[in-house]
Formats: structure tokens, sequence, C-alpha cells
């Protein structure tokens, strides 16, 4: 008896196996025309971008992966930035509390009368997206955020884009992993 | 007419006009050219020789890691196949648990992994517009593929999750039986909650709430970093507790490995019943023999097996029934559904509007067109709750039959679905080759 419930076991035991290896081979046949052969990564669609502060926070890596980075195409390379500057300065220098950046991260260079060079310190920058407000606000919108490839570990869901309240977050193709922007919102006030 | 060729032909004018030309094509062939009109401050033509750096743009990780996160996975898989069924050998476990570690663990920093992949799977499988990248499939299915014909080799020591957990083993305490089984259901609900919320592109849980991938990066919100801590700490003692009480993708492991037509076995011959390695396995992984006077007779096993198929539709329709009961709180996890209901009951005048709706006013959506995308969503989970609810019913009746049946077995034998291979009971076995 013993004998026979082994065989009648060992039966269904096979048939079960059969199963579960058609559907393996189903889904994996059924997914075969869906895939994408390279790498997507994850970018933010700055057209969407609000600059809501949450690159800075909700990344899973510190600092964030998303930094400011500076299209100098774009850029008036202003004396007045707002980008760099807080609103309503009284004096135009380079002190920290005229500062808009958190974290000192823009450092501004005289290039020629009257025009500067400002270029990001990415080490420093958090990405909280306050300089891209800014310039977005009062100059061309050539300060952008933009996730660095080299920093980020490419999550399976970027943390970020589940918290991102404008869905600026997508996955692009490897081959154009950024997303500059030449367009410029208006912004209210 | 020929004011303008007096004044076109002087050649300081040529020059200008021709570089203004060239400046013009350069701008429309350089992929820029809606810069130029959009700004509020041109860009100064510089006289002092200035050069403009060049923005940033750093590269990321070459596709081609990709396929070889894919080869190391079956080179690996393979490896650990052989060194468990063909050399028995614990210490090669080990050695292929600490290169997982290393490797998949600190070195990718975690990401992906097959767990996390039955998500990527899917998402693809319900969202016609995801396309999921040819190494999250593949990362998702050949580890089940080894499981059908091997056991859970890759749980041994391929997968980092296990793998961190096994080798921190220390003092494996045993579970009550009972206690084994209760919380061995939340897989099943973890799995089913998962695939629910991939399915309805609201989050990938499993990634959000994976203890180890922080511990991997050596960067975690204070939050996951506890509860990695607490994880790796309670592994010492119990025996991978993510892997038998949490893992979703163990699940389907488990089914596949029930099925696996070369399993590991604890004696490499024949099993003389000494007993040596009852108590040895530390997930509580082997089953003893079963006499046959335990065995019930054919018509007690009738009479249960109607039992059952009327109990267990039962417990299908109310498992179903409770959670659609419940469907709309499961859907306030998605952003659009959480926006639409604060939306809803926003009061403009009262209230200060928060970061969503104001990223919402700015976008400038229609509010309506939210609302039906919302709607839908809530249908979904409506529908994913019925099933969902029904499938943990099912898990739960099969589960309490499994309590009351008895196969017949005549050896020690490990529990195909529930071992993970680790080779650690091997060495009680005082039989030779
Ligand atoms: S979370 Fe979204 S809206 Fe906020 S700064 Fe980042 S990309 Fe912009
Ligand atoms: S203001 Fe914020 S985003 Fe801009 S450079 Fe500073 S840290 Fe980076
Ligand atoms: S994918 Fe991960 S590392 Fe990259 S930006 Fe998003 S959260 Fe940060
Ligand atoms: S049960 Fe899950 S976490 Fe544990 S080793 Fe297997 S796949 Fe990895
Ligand atoms: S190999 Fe042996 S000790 Fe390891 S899980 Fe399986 S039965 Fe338990």
């Amino acid at each position: 008896m013993a004998e026979k419930g082994k065989n009648r076991r060992d039966f269904i035991n096979t048939c079960f196996r059969f199963a579960a290896g058609a559907s393996l081979v189903g889904v994996t046949g059924v997914l075969a025309h869906k895939t994408v052969s390279g790498n997507t990564l994850w970018q933010i669609d700055t057209t969407k971008c609000t600059q809501c502060g949450r690159c800075a926070t909700s990344c899973v890596m510190t600092p964030s992966a998303v930094k400011c980075i500076h299209v100098y195409d774009m850029c008036g390379y202003c004396d007045l930035c707002g980008g760099y500057l807080r609103p309503n300065v009284k004096n135009i220098t380079t002190g920290a509390e005229n500062q808009l950046c958190p974290t000192g991260a823009i450092k501004r260079k005289y290039v020629e009368d009257p025009f500067f060079e400002y270029e990001i310190i990415e080490d420093l920058c958090i990405g909280c997206g306050k300089c891209v407000k800014g310039c977005g606000a009062f100059g061309n919108g050539s300060l952008q955020l933009q996730i660095s490839h080299d920093l980020c570990v490419n999550c399976n869901q970027c943390a970020i884009a589940r918290d991102c309240p404008s869905d600026a977050f997508s996955r692009v193709p490897a081959d154009e992993p950024y997303k500059f922007s030449g367009f410029k919102k208006e912004q209210k006030d | 007419m020929s004011e303008i060729l007096k004044y076109l032909t002087q050649t300081g004018n040529i020059k200008k006009l021709v570089t203004m030309l060239s400046m013009f094509i350069l701008l429309l062939t350089s992929g820029f050219p809606l810069f130029a009109q959009q700004q509020r401050f041109p860009k100064p033509e510089f006289e002092s020789g200035y050069t403009q750096p060049v923005t940033s743009m750093p590269e990321a990780r070459a596709d081609f890691y990709a396929w070889f996160d894919v080869l190391i996975l079956v080179i690996a898989l393979s490896l650990i196949t052989w060194l468990i069924l063909k050399k028995r050998s614990r210490r090669g476990v080990l050695a292929m648990s600490v290169f997982s570690i290393l490797y998949f663990g600190f070195f990718r920093e975690g990401c992906i992994c097959s767990v996390g992949s039955l998500q990527n799977v899917t998402l693809a499988l319900f969202q016609p517009e995801y396309s999921i990248p040819i190494s999250a499939l593949a990362f998702f299915v050949i580890p089940l593929v080894y499981t059908l014909f091997f056991g859970r080799t890759f749980c041994a020591g391929v997968c980092p999750l296990g793998a961190i957990q096994d080798v921190l083993l220390l003092r494996p305490v045993t579970m009550k039986t009972w206690l084994q089984k209760v919380l061995g259901l939340i897989p099943y609900i973890y799995l089913g909650l998962s695939v629910l919320y991939a399915a309805t592109a609201t989050d990938f849980i499993i990634c959000r709430y994976d203890p180890f991938v922080g511990i991997y990066r050596f960067d975690a919100t204070f939050f996951m970093f506890t509860i990695g801590a607490i994880f790796l700490l309670l592994s010492a003692f119990v025996a991978r507790p993510y892997c038998r009480f949490f893992c979703p993708y163990g699940v389907l492991l488990n089914w596949m490995s029930r099925f696996s037509k070369h399993h590991l076995t604890i004696t490499p011959n024949k099993c003389i019943q000494c007993r040596l390695c009852e108590d040895s396995c530390p997930l509580g992984a082997i089953n003893k023999p079963v006499p046959v006077k335990v065995m019930e007779d054919r018509p007690s096993a009738t009479k249960r097996f109607i039992r059952l198929s009327l109990i267990i539709p039962l417990l299908m329709i109310l498992g179903g029934w409770t959670l659609s009961n419940f469907h709309e709180n499961l859907a306030k996890v998605n952003t659009k559904v959480r926006l639409a209901n604060e939306l809803m009951l926003f009061k403009p005048d009262v209230m200060l509007p928060s970061v969503e709706i104001e990223a919402f006013k700015t976008a400038g959506t229609p509010v309506q067109e939210l609302y039906s995308e919302a709607a839908v969503i809530v249908e979904q989970f409506y529908l994913g709750a019925w099933i969902l609810g029904g499938f943990l019913g099912l898990v739960f009746g099969l589960t309490l039959s499994s309590l009351s049946v008895f196969k017949y077995r005549e050896d020690y034998t490990p529990d195909k679905a529930e071992c993970v291979s680790c080779a650690r009971c091997l060495k009680y076995c005082p039989v030779e080759r």
C-alpha cells in the first residue's frame, strides 16, 4: 500500500512540476515582447518639477542623488542672480547671509563686467531646489534639478518618485539620461 | 536695394552676417533652439575670451553590467547547486553566502534583487505601458526555474537577503509548530499586498520595506535602519526571520520547491532512522517519519475531503468579502486616490493647501480628470481586494488542512517547501555515501 501511495504521489508531483514549469514559461512568454533590452534610469522632467524640496529629503541616499545642474547655455550670467541671491538683498555680495543656497553650494565668479558665472559644487548641493526656484522665477531657468547618475543607485522604485507631488519622475532610456528643458513655465510669485 | 547691397558688401558686415548665420544654424542643429527664444536675459557675448564650462552630465553605470549581473546570478546558482547536491558541503554554501553578501549585497547595493523583481513582473503584466528590463525578468525567472529542479538552492546562499541572515545565525531556538504556522501566513499576506499594489501601479512595497538594503548601502532612514538591525539581531537566534515570516518571493520558491525533482536529501544513502538529525534543522524543516497507524483510513479521509471542499470556498468568499469592504482604505496608499480625497475635503478659505494640492494646481490638470482617474483606481482596488481576500482564504484553509493530514513517510526528510537547502543537517547523518 505504501508503494502504491508513493507512486501516486510521485505522479502527482510530476504533474504539478510540469504545471509550475508551464506557468513560468507562460509568464516569460507573455512578458518577452514587453521587455526593454537596455537599462532604464530615473530622471526628473524639469517641466513638471515644482521645486517642492522633497528631492533633498526623500532620496535613499544622503545627500540626495538629485543635484542642481547648471545648463550654462541658458544662463544670462546675471549680476543680480535669482538663483544665487536671496530676494530683496541689500547689497550684492557673496556674504553667506545673502545666499539663497542653504549649503553655500553655488560659487559666484566674476567673468567680465557685468557678468558672473555661477558654478554648482556638486559635493555640497543637497538638491533642495531653492536656487532652481529662484532662477526660474527671476532668471532664465538655467538651474535645473536632475538626478546625477553617478550618485543614483537606480532603485527599482525611486523613493522620490512616489513622494514627488508633481509626478515629475519617470524612467528614461539609458542613452538619453538627462531631461533638461528650455521651456520656461510662468511662475506665480 | 543698392543701399542694402552696399551695406552687405562692407567686409565687416559680411563677417557679422556670416557669424550670425552660422550661429543661427548652430543653434538650430545643436538641439537647444528653444533656449534662445525663451530667455529673459540673453546669454552675453564675452569679449574676454571666457570659455563656458561644460554642463555636468555624469554617466550612469553601463548597460553591460545588467547583463553581467545576470551572468553572475546563473554562475552562482549553478555553483551552489553543485556544492549542495553533489559536494554536500556546508562550507561551500557558507562561502557562496559570503560572496553573495559582498557582490549582490554590498557591491551592487542590493538592487535589483529577485524578491523585488516580482513587482516588476506584476506591473508589466497589468500595466500595458510599462516595459520590464530583461535583467529584472531574468532575476525573477531564473531562481524559480532552478528551484523547480533542485529545491531552494537560491535561498541557501545566492539571495543576498537570505545570506546575511544565514551567516549571522549563532544559537537557533526551536519554535513551536503552531507559532511557525501562524507566522508563516504573513508572507502570503505580504505577497498578496505587494502584488495588489504593484498591479495598480501604486507602490513597490517590498522595496520600500526591504530591511537589509539600507544596510547594504550604508544609508537608510532611521526607521528602516532600526527594522534592519532588529532583523539582524533576531537572526542570531531565530533562523532567517525575514525569509520564513515575511519574504513574498519565498512563497513562490516554496511552491516551486514542493515539486522539485532533485531536492537535497539529508542522508547521502539510505535513512536508517537513527534520529540523529531530528533536531538539527534551525528552521524546523525536517519531517519526521509517519508510521502507518497514524494515517487515517479511507472513509474518514473522504469525509474530511468533503468537509474541506465546503470550508475552503466558504473561507475564500468570507475573505474576499471582508477585504473588499476595506478596498477604499487599501486604495488610500495610491497617490492619485489620496490627492483626490484631499482635494474633495479641501476648503480653500480655512485650510492651507498641502504641497500636493499646490503642485496639482500649478500643473493645471482639470480636477474632474483626476477624480475619474482616481475612481478607476478605486474600482481596481475593489476587484483586487476580492481576489486578494479569496486567495488568503484559500491559503488559510489549506494551512488548516495541512495541519490535520499526515502523509505516509518512512524516513527523515527535509520538508521540500520550507527547507532552504542550507546543508546544516547533513553532517548529523552517520550514513556513509
Ligand atoms: S520632488 Fe518633484 S516637485 Fe519636488 S523638487 Fe523633486 S522633482 Fe521637483
Ligand atoms: S540651493 Fe539647493 S539645489 Fe541649489 S545648489 Fe544649493 S543645495 Fe543645490
Ligand atoms: S533612484 Fe534611488 S538613488 Fe536615485 S534618485 Fe531615486 S531614490 Fe535617489
Ligand atoms: S526566502 Fe526570500 S529572502 Fe530568504 S533567501 Fe529565499 S528569496 Fe531570499
Ligand atoms: S538543509 Fe537541512 S538544516 Fe538546512 S533548511 Fe534544509 S532541512 Fe533544515
